[in-house]
């Protein structure tokens, strides 16, 4: 095998390996587990959901929440990050007050919002919103900061008004740094909306998880989770891609993230 | 500090009042309904009570205590394997890219597996916030050690150190910015984890004292428990933050 063939197949290797192993171990132990499978069986578990349409709705169900969450938190939180990179006087006097805000670790709004709402789209919605607006104001505001005062002499050069200069100059110009804290925000937001629904909410997922555990049905239960798992990557994926067609041209722009 | 970021704080200090004024005007005017959300002084009784007569101060204990020993099993597991695969050209290409590939995975889908090994149990939760804490830990030392200026390479040949000395008085005091910002990410999730754990399960902590408000419709309760994780997460963020002017002291002075 030539170096370069080598280079290609490692990654491979671990991870066929385990398979190998746990699917030898499992047909030789003869082993009836609640807990474990052997990955033939995960394999067809997750084919089965596939084609009877349960795995689909469940997909939907955690995708509309977890998308529509990230969405209002970008919004919200671009717009504060725009602002308060731009007025350093707001920015300063809102730091404390923001600090304690973000100390809140995500899944401690479920109570909250399960008051308002009570279970479903709208609590889980709003719990993701709630905690993505404050790293992505965080980063746009950095973003911001970072963008060369030369360019903003530009645009007073050019005459231009306020939100002319916010829109033409500021807004592409830290859009790069922008893009990283969606990227890392569309990553909290899928793990947000599977935590709550294992802990409670009804739908998606993580209840489907929850209810192949209870079921005592291992080969679900671990193709759920192996079917998480790729659509994190999917979605990680997309948005490189995305970062990369748009961006890939700006040098070191992953350097501010 | 400057006098300027003195008086900034001050500022953005009473600022933080303004807003809980606001908060209590809203409540006040019954713009939102006090069921919902409580107004501050509801909050502060119900805060005060807990620690005082109710059982919020032995909550808040557990809920700290399982939130550091699962970061510190984390830490030390992740900083280990971490080292490990990052000091090793050929663990790292082996390695690395399973490893890259099981971050986006949610350290909660791990949950059903936890309980089907340690049952609906404390130790279970524990389990979960070091998985949860694990991941951040691993893949920044992995990356720091990754990142260890070439040129040191030569600098251990010539004194002639064997790997593990260059891993531990090298490779170890380099990659120190990245394993602290590692930690900060792990401490983050674990405080999220442990409470979402204590939710699912119900041991007792600051997390199912929540949960169990939320059910009986206690809003004060709710926020006075928010008021706690958010006192857990600053505090410990500040601690971290200490610890690392200390350990980072050589770099700045390199400057």
């Amino acid at each position: 095998m030539t170096d370069r063939a080598l280079a290609d197949v490692r990654p491979f290797v671990l991870p066929v390996a385990l398979v190998t192993i746990a699917e030898i171990a499992t047909r030789v132990s003869g082993m009836e587990s609640y807990t474990l499978a052997p990955p033939s069986r995960i394999a067809a578990a997750l084919f089965q959901a596939g084609s009877d349409g349960t795995l689909v709705s469940a997909t939907l169900q955690t995708l509309a929440s977890v998308i529509t969450g990230f969405a209002i938190g970008a919004v919200v939180g671009v717009s504060l990050g725009l602002v308060l990179g731009l007025q350093r006087p707001l920015d300063l006097l809102s730091e404390l007050p923001v600090e304690v805000v973000r100390a809140m670790p995500s899944i401690a709004l479920l109570p909250v919002w399960m008051v308002i709402y009570g279970l479903g789209y709208k609590m889980e919605i709003a719990v993701i919103a709630f905690t993505t607006v404050w790293p992505n104001m965080v980063m746009t505001r950095a973003a911001v900061r970072g963008v060369t005062p030369r360019l903003l002499e530009v645009s007073r050069v050019l005459g231009l008004s306020y939100l002319q200069r916010i829109w033409k100059i500021v807004l592409p110009a830290a859009l790069p740094g922008i893009f990283v804290a969606l990227r890392l925000t569309l990553g909290f937001s899928l793990i947000i909306g599977i935590t709550i629904e294992i802990i409670g909410n009804p739908q998606g997922l993580g209840s489907a998880l929850m209810l192949a555990r209870e079921g005592m049905d291992p080969g679900t239960m671990l193709a759920l989770i192996v079917w998480i798992g790729l659509i994190g990557l999917a979605l990680n994926a997309i948005t490189a891609t995305i970062q990369h067609r748009l961006f890939g041209h700006i040098a070191g722009y992953g350097a501010r993230s | 500090m400057s006098k300027a970021r003195v008086g900034w704080y001050l500022a953005s200090l009473l600022f933080g009042v303004a807003l809980i004024l606001v908060w209590k005007a809203i409540v006040d005017a019954r713009l939102i309904s006090p069921v919902f959300v409580p107004s501050p002084e509801a909050t502060l009784r119900s805060l005060v009570d807990g620690l005082l007569e109710g059982e919020a101060a032995e909550l808040f204990r557990a809920t700290l205590m399982r939130m550091i020993y699962g970061w510190l099993l984390a830490s030390i597991v992740g900083v280990g394997l971490g080292a490990l695969v990052g000091n090793s050209p050929t663990a790292r290409a082996y390695l690395g890219p399973t490893l890259e590939a099981l971050r986006p995975l949610p350290a909660s889908a791990i949950i059903p597996v936890a309980i089907a090994f340690f049952g609906l149990s404390d130790r279970m939760v524990l389990a979960v916030v070091a998985f949860g804490a694990l991941w951040p830990m691993l893949l920044s030392t992995m990356h720091g050690f990754q990142r260890v200026e070439p040129r040191l390479f030569e600098v251990a040949r010539i004194y002639h150190m064997s790997r593990l000395e260059f891993a531990w008085k090298i490779a170890l005091p380099s990659a120190l910015p990245e394993i602290l910002a590692g930690a900060r990410l792990s401490l983050t999730a674990s405080l999220a984890m442990a409470v979402a754990g204590e939710m699912l399960v119900g041991v007792d902590g600051v997390g199912q004292w929540m949960l169990n408000a939320g059910r009986s419709y206690r809003s004060a309760e709710i926020f006075a428990g928010l008021a706690l994780l958010a006192t857990i997460g600053v505090g410990t963020s500040i601690l971290l933050g200490a610890a690392e002017r200390k350990l980072l002291r050589w770099r700045q002075l390199q400057r």
